[in-house]
């Protein structure tokens, strides 16, 4: 550690840390970033630029970074691409690896793009480059493109860490512990609210973290952090957050702060989560997220040696890591005259400061000048060399005239520049707070607010620490009286050794040289320069919107935190007009990126959505069967025996049921029992059937629809009393339904006294079909009468199964007798035992869903979401005779009258027999008339169902098609990629159409 | 006849309860239980006094409890009712008497739902990883009750203690929010 200060900074000289980046062992302490141990170890040169690959070193101390972006994780499941290197907390093992270079960093293939292509790739270059032939876009230019590009390796092993999530309300918020955040946080913990100060850093306290030289109400700003820490510590109300960024300001005061638990560790707990994002709902934020330095735009700005002064200031009094042993310092703001002064102090030779400003003066001014520094007044930097590291800064006087001069080279290690300070106003802005544009400062600051927030410091353009601590303080108090808490006295904070500092610069630099040549890098991670967005200004665009999409200027993942101020400038002196009329990109969230791991939390594997099992699941899973999902339900597919397929399979349960007796586990139909004095009042305007003159222990078919008229929902309905439904709705419609039905009962008839309660779950249901279920049955109801004058097919009855209470139905979705047995939900499992039981002398055949499909569709009974398609009328699928004509309204009656609805050609439910009676359609095929005709056909219907049929001992299909009972025995054709399918259209039933076997 | 009455089956059967994380969070199955979904015109909350011993809630998200009753605002006109196991045709034709004045429905609800009790210092942070609400006791007194989304689910969460609330969930959500609740307390293992 070469580059290392004998003494001094925040790390812990105690604690050595090993880490290794690109394969090579390099030594660190605790309490450094990979950045400062990268510095301390003399390592300037550590990414590979976007576009040019060119080479790029640490650019700052912060998030804000554009160019070190460094993969970092012991193996693929571990890795995270395109971190930041200064706010990656480095620890004993850290593995990191540069990005963007092949075959290595010091010898990049990709850098001819620079050295010889860079010409040939001006703004816009993607958008004229590759517009034809459109078929290259998926097939070459895109997958060259991203193998190209794309920074940072994707790890493609599932990422090992987990992720939580976790809601939290608070009433006052902080964002940032910075000197306004911390005297915020102090200010609003004595209101007795709750309090929660977030910061993105692992040490809260900002930049008060490397101010050595201001002192604080006595004390230093470390000191004074320190104290402010403790005593909010010391307040049970108050949480503290580091390590937790604050990425999206939502509406009504939603944020969201991803904190960062096991990053910084080297063996994490495997309990901890790697990230828990927070969910926060404040009554009261005040952000507090300071500013951040921007760069000076002057030819080959971007070599690595060339660094924010701050950041420079930074590295040096906070980790003790010298960036450089010589810099030049390169200004158009106070601030970094303290920047010189403090390198100076360390050891580091200031070779000269030259600052844009012809007249400047001052105190820190002066201090420089008395410290024996050079000061350059006038002066701005034209060029700079050395490859790998910066050896030479150019330095020329700017002449009357607004050009450069001739420039002295003056030799160096490390560039610094401060072009002034752009507030941080993210946050404010992502909270459609409104910006205003501050004349002297030539910055955006938060104006009119929208949310319940306020701005505190910095990020509100306040640059003296006197005045940001007592705005902070202030900030605190006033959200403390908004949330009604006791409200702090006003203080004033004394600093000592503060000076007000000013300055700054939009824009581009002269330099006198010539403009296709250079490149002066206005964003650094796209690798946008002043000559790109000049080029776009000239091609046309005028709104910084269409600059930014068409240079990618701001685009990239630090989402312009360097570049957007000095492309504004650019624009704005190209247009020649003010700043604000240019406007302003929108500021999105996240502020910074957040892996997809935050964003899932624990929402992953068995947890990604509830699976709903049957109470037949375990005897089902036991018995071999095959699952299907519908909805979250996981319900049996077929019971496959040793060496069946599932066609094997089907056809046998089909045969059992036709021939004997299947049970099926029915559970899962959704359940709704309407209840009330004016429940069949209710069910009349709810469905399209009469219900009125239902008896009670009778059911009926019902079919619901929506206001438009057309098919919703369908289901058997028992009446259990005058005054109780026993509502069955389709398995995927229950919540649907259930939902369609409280909106109408709610505003629509609000007089009626009827409840709704989804029962769903209160029952398992039994389904017991086929010739012999008659006899199953019986020997599960005790004396129950249930032959067919006692309880013809569509009864209901509350009576005991098994010696449950239960409620037994009779019916049929299969065309046999049938009967569905209903008991308490935790009876569920050994009904289905019993059931078993009781048919075996007949050989009960458990059957699942694809046999329920078959022997329906041999019925010709629809699912709706099969033949319905959310179009079709209750004529369109054969159920006219379920509309009560003469009801005097219900849901969907208005829109059946529309003429359209009757009209002969609409598509209407057909059967189909294919020519060939072995062919299968595929479900979803396409119905044309004339097979001959030229593409695209016409086409005039579609297969929603199609089967193998047992019964039928041929394949069967359902199809909605163009005014269809009228093509009844006419043939049709189904164009298939194999060949073209002919088919006789014909009823849709095709067994036991008379339905004689129900009453058997 | 066939009799399976002895052979009841709850869906918390297996499920896992115990965690290393007990000491900051327990998760504990409540025995089975009748429940009623209560629902009537204004008047019903006074006409069941004589069947509970206490007027229903009028009062958003509040509870009544007494003896072996309780009843859960859940709804401007709805309650869920709870009583022992096995007493849900009597308590049924109690209320129907004692209701009949009062346009009203009352449906058995006992098996549709499970219950759950989570309790522990830590009881607040762990739902707070599936529910968006404020557990703080001055925004989420005991005796609170509400309808609300833990996870994926829908759930009634009613707060008996300081750090005990009981979890209220349709029988086939259980494995899935106790997954949940385990995966969501795990970072508390001692």
């Amino acid at each position: 550690m070469s580059f290392r200060k004998a003494a001094g900074g925040r790390i812990d000289r105690n604690k050595p840390i090993s880490f290794s980046f690109d394969g090579k062992t390099y030594q660190g302490y605790a309490g450094d970033t990979l950045a400062s141990a990268l510095l301390a170890n003399g390592v300037h040169l550590v990414g590979r630029s976007f576009k040019y690959h060119r080479p790029r070193g640490i650019l700052t101390a912060g998030i804000d970074e554009p160019n070190a972006l460094v993969g970092v994780g012991k193996d693929d499941a571990h890795y995270t691409p395109n971190l930041r290197a200064p706010v990656i907390e480095l620890y004993d093992g850290l593995k990191a690896e540069s990005q963007n270079r092949w075959p290595s960093l010091g010898f990049d293939i990709g850098a001819v793009n620079d050295l010889l292509l860079s010409r040939f790739i001006p703004a816009g270059f993607y958008y004229k480059t590759f517009m034809w032939p459109k078929s290259f876009w998926t097939k070459v230019y895109e997958p060259k493109i991203r193998a190209a590009a794309g920074l940072g390796r994707a790890p493609e092993t599932p990422d090992a860490a987990r992720y939580t999530q976790v809601y939290q309300t608070t009433d006052i918020l902080v964002v940032g512990a910075g000197p306004a955040g911390l005297s915020a946080a102090l200010s609003a913990s004595r209101s007795g609210k709750r309090v929660m100060l977030v910061d993105e850093q692992a040490e809260m306290g900002g930049s008060l973290l490397h101010n050595l030289t201001e002192v604080i109400e006595g004390k230093s700003a470390s000191e004074w952090v320190a104290d402010a820490l403790t005593e909010l510590k010391a307040n049970p109300k108050v949480t503290l957050l580091p390590r937790a960024t604050a990425f999206g300001y939502y509406p009504h005061n939603f944020i969201g702060i991803n904190e960062r638990l096991t990053d910084h560790l080297a063996n994490p707990p495997a309990n901890l989560p790697r990230e828990r994002q927070w969910q926060v709902r404040a009554g009261e934020v005040v952000i507090a997220i300071g500013s951040l330095e921007r760069p000076l735009v002057f030819p080959d700005n971007d070599r690595p040696g060339v660094m924010m002064a701050e950041a420079a200031r930074a590295y040096v009094n906070r980790w003790g890591v010298l960036p450089g042993r010589r810099a030049v310092i390169a200004t158009a703001h106070d601030s970094a005259y303290r920047v010189a002064l403090d390198l100076k102090a360390a050891g580091i030779q200031i070779a000269t400061i030259a600052d844009l400003r012809g007249d400047v003066s001052g105190e820190l001014v002066s201090a420089a000048e008395a410290a024996g520094i050079r000061v350059q007044r006038g002066a701005v930097i034209t060029g700079t060399r050395g490859r790998k590291r910066i050896t030479q800064a150019h330095v020329a006087r700017i002449q009357p005239n607004g050009t450069a001069a001739a420039p002295e080279a003056i030799a160096c290690d490390l560039l610094l520049m401060c072009g002034g300070w752009t507030p941080s106003v993210h946050l404010f802005s992502q909270s459609r707070g409104k910006l205003t544009f501050d004349e002297a400062l030539q910055a955006y600051v938060p104006g009119q607010s929208v949310e319940k927030e306020r701005s505190a410091g910095a990020c509100r353009g306040l640059f003296d620490l006197g005045a940001i601590l007592e705005d902070g303080w202030k900030a605190g108090a006033d959200a403390a009286a908004a949330v009604g808490g006791v409200v702090a006295p006003f203080r004033v904070i004394d600093v000592k050794g503060s000076v007000k500092e000013s300055g700054g610069y939009l824009g581009a630099l002269p330099h006198g040289r010539n403009v296709n040549t250079v490149k002066a890098f206005v964003d650094f991670q796209n690798d946008s320069t002043a000559k790109d967005i000049k080029l776009a200004v000239r091609e046309g665009m005028r709104s910084i919107e269409h600059v930014k999409r068409y240079t990618t200027t701001g685009m990239a993942t630090d989402q312009g935190k360097t570049s957007n101020m000095n492309a504004l400038g650019i624009v704005a002196d190209t247009l020649k007009t003010p700043v604000p009329a240019v406007g302003l990109t929108t500021f999105r969230p996240p502020y910074s990126p957040i892996t997809f791991g935050a964003f899932a939390g624990l929402a992953r594997g068995d947890l990604f959505d509830p699976l709903r099992k049957t109470p037949s699941h375990d005897w089902a899973t036991r018995a071999g069967a095959a699952f299907e999902p519908v909805g979250q339900w996981m319900r049996a597919w077929y019971f496959a025996r040793p060496g069946e397929d599932m066609h094997a399979a089907v056809n046998r349960e089909v045969k059992a049921v036709r021939s004997s007796v299947g049970m099926f586990d029915a559970s899962t139909l959704g359940k709704i029992e309407v209840v009330g004095p004016d429940a069949a009042a209710f069910m009349n305007l709810l469905y399209t059937n009469a219900w009125t003159k239902l008896g009670v222990g009778k059911c009926r078919y019902g079919v619901m629809l929506r206001e438009d008229g057309f098919v919703m929902d369908d289901g058997v309905v028992g009446r259990l009393a005058e005054d109780r439904f026993h509502v069955t709705t389709t398995t995927g419609g229950a919540p649907r339904v259930l939902h369609h039905m409280e909106d109408y009962r709610q505003t629509e008839f609000p007089h009626l006294d009827v409840w709704l309660t989804s029962t769903t779950e209160q029952w398992a249901v039994v389904a017991v079909q086929g010739p012999k279920a008659r006899d199953v049955v019986r020997k599960l109801v005790g004396d129950f009468d249930l032959s067919k004058e006692a309880f013809p097919p569509m009864s209901v009855a509350e009576t005991a199964i098994a010696c449950v209470p239960g409620r037994l139905f009779s019916v049929s979705f299969t065309g046999e007798i049938g009967y569905e047995l209903n008991v308490p939900a935790d009876y569920g499992a050994a009904l289905w035992e019993a059931v078993f039981e009781a048919g075996r002398e007949f050989g009960i055949t458990p059957y699942g869903t694809e046999t329920m499909h078959v022997a329906r569709a041999e019925k010709g009974y629809i699912i709706v979401g099969q033949e319905t398609d959310g179009t079709a009328t209750p004529d369109d699928v054969g159920l006219g005779w379920a509309v009560g004509k003469t009801k005097p309204d219900f849901v969907g009656k208005r829109a059946l009258a529309r003429p359209a609805m009757s009209a002969p050609d609409r598509k209407q439910m057909v059967g189909l027999f294919t020519e060939d009676p072995k062919v299968v359609i595929e479900e979803g095929a396409q119905i044309v008339l004339d097979p001959n005709q030229p593409v695209p056909m016409k086409m005039v219907g579609h297969v929603t169902s199609s089967y193998w049929s047992p019964t039928v001992g041929r394949s069967i299909a359902i199809a909605m098609l163009r005014g269809g009972r009228a093509r009844i025995g006419e043939t049709v054709y189904i164009p298939m990629p194999e060949g073209t399918i002919a088919a006789k259209v014909v009823e849709p039933a095709f067994y036991d159409k008379e339905g004689e076997r129900l009453n058997g | 006849m066939v009799d399976i009455s002895s052979d009841r089956r709850t869906v918390l059967d297996g499920l896992q309860f115990t965690s290393p994380a007990d000491a900051e969070v327990r998760i504990e199955p409540v025995a089975a239980m009748s429940r009623l979904a209560l629902r009537g015109r204004p008047g019903i909350e006074t006409a069941v006094a004589p069947v509970f011993g206490f007027n229903l809630p009028s009062t958003a998200c509040t509870s009544a409890t007494a003896a072996e009753y309780a009843a859960l605002w859940v709804g401007p006109d709805e309650w869920l009712v709870t009583a022992p196991d096995g007493r849900v045709d009597v308590v049924k034709a109690a209320l129907e008497e004692a209701c009949a004045g009062v346009p009203h429905a009352i449906t058995d609800i006992s098996h549709r739902n499970v219950g759950l009790t989570i309790s522990g210092p830590k009881a607040t942070w762990v739902l707070s990883h599936g529910c968006p609400l404020d557990f703080d006791l001055a925004a989420f007194p005991v005796g609170m009750c509400t309808r609300t989304l833990l996870g994926r689910t829908e759930v009634v969460l009613w707060r008996r203690a300081e750090d005990t609330f009981r979890i209220e969930v349709w029988r086939t959500f259980a494995d899935y929010l106790i997954g949940f609740l385990n995966e969501a307390r795990k970072e508390l293992a001692a």
